[in-house]
């Protein structure tokens, strides 16, 4: 198997952690609330999360910031546990679109 | 983790060495790569915990695994260390873990 897009500690050009202080979007906030709110109703554990990001395509994975894996994890969990279809989710995202443009 | 820690029925105690499997198998594990194949040392016994292989998908993590604080010493992790005292602490479950003499 080869190595995880998530387990890259101590590889060449892996990085340094950026430890800087930082402001959140307020899309980043709404991401995490959603995330623990479904954590609280007993939806998800953070485990299920965990491997929905690590299952991600890799290139998608390294594409995307934090909170972005974030919401793209709780998407495909939300789906597997048969809570919502992509349909229902893209219709709601075209809605959204519709009314505020695209992000 | 978080929850409350009443027992703890794992094979190791503080002090105790150890050596971290080499294993890979397609799943969630928890274990980093970078420490997989290292030997250390049990720092603390966390207590049991319901696995996370399982959990991740949507098992019951059951039975539980004990959980520990392992130490290395940095020298012993990487080829290079800029702080050759230095420890490195990782989380780590019982069943990644094997006895060294």
């Amino acid at each position: 198997m080869a190595r995880g897009h998530h387990d890259i500690g101590g590889l060449p050009g892996a990085g340094s952690i950026d430890v800087t202080e930082h402001q959140l979007a307020d899309w980043e906030i709404l991401a995490d609330a959603v995330n623990q709110a479904l954590g609280a109703r007993g939806v998800k554990r953070t485990d299920e999360m965990r491997r929905a990001r690590e299952e991600m395509d890799s290139s998608a994975y390294r594409d995307m910031t934090y909170y972005e894996r974030w919401i793209a994890s709780i998407e495909t969990i939300l789906i597997e546990k048969n809570i919502l279809t992509k349909a229902e989710i893209d219709k709601k995202l075209a809605e959204f679109e519709s009314k505020w443009g695209e992000p | 983790m978080g929850r409350a820690v009443t027992s703890a029925t794992g094979r190791f105690r503080p002090g105790d060495r150890v050596k971290v499997k080499f294993e890979d198998r397609p799943g969630h594990l928890r274990t980093p790569w970078y420490i997989r194949g290292k030997s250390g040392w049990i720092e603390k016994v966390y207590g049991d915990f319901l696995n996370p292989e399982s959990l991740a998908f949507g098992k019951d993590g059951l039975p539980k695994k004990t959980l520990y604080l392992v130490a290395f010493n940095q020298a012993d992790v990487w080829e290079k260390s800029a702080v050759p005292k230095d420890k490195l602490l990782v989380d780590i479950y019982d069943h990644w873990l094997e006895p060294l003499a």
